[in-house]
């Protein structure tokens, strides 16, 4: 029997299962056979804090054009099985046309997981796969999908070719077998929409965590400190094996307190240097970013925040280390903030705070977040847009007259690198004089701390500070992976109508408070919309800026992301109000 | 000891600065010992990286002609390590005291040793915080009466170069700073021997220690060639009377290398690898 679908532009799909059935397998083909098909699309991943076994589950959302973020439910939801499938309750939110798919073999479906008002359905998922040699229950999951969501049978082919092309030629041809039987049923599931066809074109398939990397080693980044952290690992990992290739190093470190000063080292070495991590190792850093401040010594840092406090919740994401990245250092230690606002943003931004942190010589933060991190992203290419690391060096420096730390107009010391002859000085994170000798004196600290306050406010960061778009007397700010989802709201209420502005800066410090004047020049309302508990954003506009009376808020602290629906309905009854 | 390939002077190596440290106190010594050590290596001024953490013996870098790193309490390894790493073609010393090398940057000891980069460490050990005006450090006896512990720390001092050797230091030696030629020629073994060389300074602190000024007294020669074998070595540092000074353990383990990569690729290739 063949069905006629209503055609959507986007799909929500989500499987769950133990830890072990394959569920993000079968999910990161799904995503690479939509892809595969011209489609673009988004997957996280859920699971519980279990290394094996627990609970997981693999959230897909695949469309007709890019999407940035998850949707406000999913259309259908399959379970491999349904072992504590109820913890991920507040992630899996089900409608009454949502479609709920259980293997005939575990139909105990969670009650708070159908209280929601979805159809029902069952297929013997394992039943086939015991029929197939070396099959296996989430690649029949897959084909069924992949059918329902009218994803061609040959993507999928294709996709579990490159997949699965390590595990060898039985596995390939065992999955494939599973897939085209699951694809088989696809017909017969009750199931009323079905994607739109997709355009072709060149997709790129990356996570946030890889498109930080890339944009490391874009911008120049040749040296990376690593201690292992929950969810920035995989930026490390990613890089390991890449900067070896690239003519540079990876050093695995005892812990984050060496591997901040490892980068650090290597970057007055006069090698381009990052480190990665989270939260607690984060707040570990913060003393050797202050180093860097003092000692003006660029370093990038990227925080793949998580929820906090403490150890907090390490597989989830939040957008709660605002404050300690800007406001976390001793002393007054002028720095760089950046946020990435989407998984391909990770790439720019990382790439554009390494040819920051060189030219100011000075510790860039790189906020991003579980969500950001840890999605793959169907999406365009992500083009290279050319900010390379360029630290300003001094010309033949002499012997006693070299200024490490010259006051200049633009703040801006010329620096020697080791090895140059006639340019030693001594790096220091005790004040110092322009001659980089230890000093105490009030009017070196004054010079310092204004030249250091001033290379920062005196840059030229240009358009990119902020992404604004639209154009309103009411203005939408956030930051950093919300603005995914508020770009998505925005996109829903200029079709019924509604215009509204958005800003998202991703330049968070230092302030630029001539450009948000100028942003905000025609704006009479604002609203701050953020994914932590404290409204961090709106206290660092409150403190930085000149801001309309009437300012409200929408925050929420994670793990649950705020999504395009409930942000939509906030903002009408916002502007209505 | 090779022979110097020029002539230059300590004096080439030494900075105008005038150091903080008390009239008497040993760094003085060791600031001598490094610089003849570096003229005798005829190491360029430029091409020596000192880098150092907190404490009286940590402002080392300034008083020298050399580059120089003065970064925070007890992070001077790993720093070092970054500089080496990332410029394996600088000679890079790396110093400070009992406080910041056993104390707060325990933990990084026993991993510079383990990851055996090629550098120096110098530790100048007077068994005393003596910026922060005399608080007892990980190498001070249980009985040393002081305001923070009165009437003594109450717990034992370890033996910093044992746990050196146990975490696989390359070399290991124990000076004296008032013995200026020998702790030279200390320093020019250990910057010579290949991956981590870790060096003991017995150095004074004459204002919270005037007990050490009988050091001078009780330090001795080693009686005892430097051995390959660890254990031995161990052995010997554990049960000798803490003054022995002279190398006592020189090792053969390869120094840290990175990894070679099978290929070379520029971005453009890395970002080939996203292409679906």
């Amino acid at each position: 029997m063949t069905r006629q679908r209503r055609p959507t532009r986007s799909l929500s799909i989500a499987l769950v299962g133990k830890g072990g059935s394959g569920v993000i397998t079968a999910g990161d083909i799904l995503l690479a056979a939509a892809a595969k098909a011209g489609y673009y699309g988004i997957m996280t991943r859920a699971v519980g804090p279990q290394i094996r076994g627990g609970e997981a589950a693999a959230l897909l959302r695949i469309g007709c054009e890019p999407l940035a973020c998850l949707n406000d439910h999913f259309d259908i939801l399959l379970g491999l099985d349904w072992l504590h499938a109820e913890r991920f309750r507040d992630e899996l939110p089900l409608e009454e046309d949502s479609l709920v798919i259980s293997d005939t073999s575990d139909e105990e479906i969670p009650a708070e997981l159908l209280a929601q008002g979805a159809a029902l359905t069952s297929v013997n998922l394992s039943e086939i796969a015991e029929g197939i040699d070396g099959g296996r229950a989430n690649m029949v999951a897959l084909g069924l999908l992949a059918s329902i969501a009218g994803i061609p049978a040959d993507s999928v082919a294709a996709a579990i070719e490159d997949q699965l092309g390590e595990k060898g030629i039985g596995a390939i041809a065992a999955s494939r077998a599973c897939a085209e039987q699951g694809f088989a049923l696809g017909t017969d599931i009750p199931f009323d929409v079905a994607l739109e066809p997709a355009e072709s074109g060149t997709r790129w398939r990356i996570s946030g965590n890889q498109a930080a990397g890339l944009g490391a080693l874009r911008g120049g980044v040749r040296f990376a400190a690593a201690y292992p952290i929950t969810p920035a690992t995989e930026l490390l990992e990613w890089l390991a094996p890449r900067l070896h290739e690239a003519g540079g190093t990876l050093v695995q470190a005892e812990d984050e307190l060496a591997s901040i000063n490892m980068a650090i080292g290597a970057s007055y070495g006069g090698i381009p240097s990052l480190t990665a991590t989270s939260g607690p190792g984060f707040s570990l850093m913060i003393e050797g970013i202050g180093l860097a401040v003092a000692a003006e010594v660029p370093v990038v840092v990227v925080n793949v925040m998580r929820g906090g406090p403490s150890t907090g919740i390490p597989t989830k994401s939040e957008q709660a280390d605002l404050n300690a990245a800007v406001y976390g250092l001793h002393g007054d230690a002028p720095h760089l903030v950046l946020a990435a606002n989407s998984v391909t943003d990770c790439a720019f931004t990382t790439q554009w705070a390494v040819h920051l942190a060189e030219a100011t010589q000075s510790p860039a933060i790189v906020l991003t977040d579980q969500f950001l991190g840890q999605a793959t992203m169907v999406a365009d290419p992500i083009a290279d847009l050319a900010f390379i690391a360029g630290r300003k060096l001094a010309e033949n420096p002499s012997q006693g007259e070299y200024r490490r730390y010259a006051i200049t107009a633009d703040g801006i010391s010329p620096v020697t690198l080791p090895g140059t002859a006639g340019g030693q000085y001594t790096a220091d994170g005790l004040e110092h004089s322009a001659r980089a000798l230890p000093s105490s004196a009030a009017a070196d600290h004054l010079a310092q701390s204004t030249k250091r306050a001033a290379k920062l406010t005196h840059f030229n960061y240009g358009a990119h500070w902020a992404d604004i778009e639209g154009d309103s007397n009411l203005a939408v700010i956030t930051w950093g992976s919300t603005t995914c989802a508020v770009r998505e709201a925005l996109t829903r209420l200029r079709a019924e109508g509604i215009e509204l502005k958005l800003i998202a800066p991703r330049l968070l410090l230092p302030a630029q408070p001539e450009r948000f004047t100028h942003a905000i020049a025609d704006v009479d309302r604002i609203i701050v919309i953020e994914q932590n508990h404290g409204g961090q954003l709106y206290q660092l506009l409150r403190a930085n800026y000149e801001l309309p009376r009437d300012v409200q808020t929408f925050h929420r602290s994670g793990p649950v992301p705020l999504r395009p629906g409930e942000i939509a309905a906030r903002l009408r009854s916002w502007r209505d109000a | 000891m090779s022979e110097p390939a020029c002539k230059l002077k300590a004096s080439d190596y030494k900075s105008a600065n005038k150091p903080v440290w008390c009239p008497g106190c040993g760094d003085f010594h060791v600031l001598l010992s490094i610089s003849k050590a570096l003229a005798h290596l005829a190491l360029p001024v430029e091409k020596v990286a000192v880098v150092s953490g907190i404490g009286c013996s940590s402002r080392i870098p300034a008083y020298l002609n050399s580059y120089g790193f003065h970064g925070v309490h007890g992070r001077a390894l790993p720093l070092a390590t970054g500089v080496k790493v990332a410029r394996p073609d600088l000679t890079v010393i790396c110093a400070g005291g009992d406080g910041d090398g056993f104390s707060i940057g325990g933990n990084h000891l026993l991993h510079a040793c383990r990851r055996n980069v090629d550098m120096t460490y110098i530790v100048m050990d007077n068994e005393v915080y003596g910026m922060t005006k005399g608080q007892p450090s990980p190498t001070t006896d249980p009985d040393w009466d002081s305001k923070l512990a009165p009437g003594g720390p109450g717990i034992s001092p370890f033996y910093p170069l044992v746990i050196a050797l146990a975490s696989g230091a390359n070399f290991v030696a124990r000076g004296f700073s008032g013995d200026v030629n020998g702790t030279t020629r200390l320093i020019v073994e250990a910057i010579e021997h290949p991956g981590f060389s870790f060096v003991q300074i017995l150095s004074p602190c004459v204002t919270f220690r005037p007990d050490q000024k009988e050091w001078k007294n009780q330090v001795h020669p080693a009686p005892v060639t430097p051995t390959a074998d660890a254990a031995q070595a161990a052995r010997r540092v554990m049960t000798d009377d803490g003054f022995n000074i002279g190398v006592l353990y020189k090792g053969a383990r390869a120094p840290y290398r990175q990894a070679v990569a099978s290929e070379r690729r520029n971005d453009t290739d890395f970002a080939k690898e996203f292409c679906v």
